[in-house]
């Protein structure tokens, strides 16, 4: 995961002692950074999508919260995880909390097909509605949690190293850090003010539009670990290579990759899952939505 | 009530069902022993057959924790301080690979495949 660092090296390494701090605080924060990037961009879609719904807010930074606190257990248990199932321990968890996430947004989209014109207008006591509107909550909660998990378990570990480094780069590598946590706040919040601009009408179908998607990637990401880790093996040949056009590595091709789970080398399996995703949700919620629809007439 | 039950089990069981998991077996792999110590990769320069899959075994002997990761490759891992990282790579054809430490861009190797 890089966003090109090589040309400040050399470039650094030119360069004098002041320099050499500047070099030390871009590093850190360029790391940082392009690990709460997509952590930034999940979290501000999942606020889009609650903006109406109380209490998301608590709901939210708990997921946040246990993400930061999974992340520091993730990353101080690091050499231990990497040691299970011969070695493979972090692509098989990464790929097990992806595949949870996968399954939450699903929910989530199912359970709005089947709520969301109720609650939208006004239909039910709002007591009821924000009773029930916690269920989709916990589930968007642990999404975030994930995201969090996974960007800050390398951030932590990175951090860690820091520590472990002399009092004078320690400290701008923290410096660097903490402007790189920053900029991820500011994609988060971009993100949601730029969601928030849709006319809520379309807004609706947007995130709707955009969870599922997310959900794609995020099975594809999963079996990407599978594959890393030698657990699948079936149907891994890379169908192209599109790199030379977007690398996944650039800042464009890693929002595409956050967004809509852009790969430039994706295997057969990577792209049979990422339809059946795509598929399965409009399924269910096909289903659900119009059976929802009936019952209503008939109540009427 | 039920019906939404059924409906959840449902969803779940369909993304269960979309993850297929079938291990593999074991192909006679090559192994390749790295070692990442003073911030840099020992050898700098590791050679593999072509056509077989690799297997890297990068020991980190650092108090940091370092991310081999190659574009080439299509691999990132996080190897924490004093552990070892397994990689796996799949049969590769021959040519130059490079790789790095994208913790620390100064500590880059390659892997030459013959």
């Amino acid at each position: 995961m890089s966003f090109s660092t090589t040309s400040t090296t050399r470039r650094g390494a030119r360069w004098s002692c002041n320099s050499h701090w500047f070099h030390l605080v871009l590093a850190a924060l360029i790391i940082v950074f392009r690990e709460v990037f997509e952590a930034g961009l999940i979290i501000g879609i999942v606020l889009a999508v609650t903006r109406s719904v109380r209490r998301r807010n608590r709901w939210i930074a708990g997921g946040v919260l246990t993400g930061v606190a999974g992340a520091c257990l993730v990353a101080a248990f690091a050499g231990a995880l990497s040691q299970l199932f011969g070695g493979m321990g972090q692509e098989l968890f990464n790929a097990a909390i992806l595949s949870v996430a996968v399954v939450m947004l699903t929910w989530h989209n199912v359970w709005m097909a089947r709520h969301g014109k109720e609650m939208a207008g006004e239909l039910r006591a709002v007591g009821q509605a924000v009773a029930e509107g916690s269920k989709p909550l916990l589930a968007l909660a642990v999404v975030v949690g994930v995201a969090v998990l996974r960007e800050g378990s390398e951030v932590a570990l990175f951090l860690y190293g820091v520590a472990a480094s002399d009092g004078g780069s320690a400290l701008s590598l923290l410096i660097g850090g903490i402007i790189g946590l920053t900029l991820g706040v500011v994609v988060c919040l971009l993100t949601y003010f730029s969601l928030m601009r849709i006319p809520p009408r379309a807004l609706f179908a947007t995130t709707t539009a955009l969870i599922t998607l997310l959900a794609a990637g995020m099975a594809a990401q999963a079996v990407a670990f599978l594959e890393r880790a030698d657990w699948l093996s079936w149907m891994d040949n890379v169908v192209w290579d599109s790199g030379w056009l977007l690398s996944e590595k650039s800042i464009a091709g890693r929002t595409l990759h956050t967004l809509i789970g852009y790969t430039d080398q994706p295997t057969e399996m990577q792209l049979v899952i990422y339809a059946a995703v795509l598929l399965g949700t409009f399924v269910l919620m096909r289903l659900t939505g119009s059976q929802h629809g009936n019952r209503a007439v008939a109540a009427g | 009530m039920t019906g939404k039950k059924r409906k959840l089990i449902l969803a779940a069981a369909c993304a269960v069902a979309m993850l297929p998991i079938s291990v593999a077996q074991a192909q006679q792999a090559t192994e390749v022993q790295l070692t990442y110590t003073g911030g840099q990769f020992q050898p700098n320069e590791v050679r593999a057959p072509a056509d077989k899959p690799v297997v890297f075994r990068i020991k980190n002997l650092d108090g940091k924790a370092m991310e081999f990761e190659s574009k080439s490759l299509r691999v990132e891992k996080v190897v924490a301080a004093k552990s070892e990282g397994v990689v796996n790579v799949r049969a590769l054809k021959p040519g130059r690979y490079e790789f790095f430490d994208d913790f620390n861009d100064k500590a880059r190797g390659a892997l030459v495949v013959q």
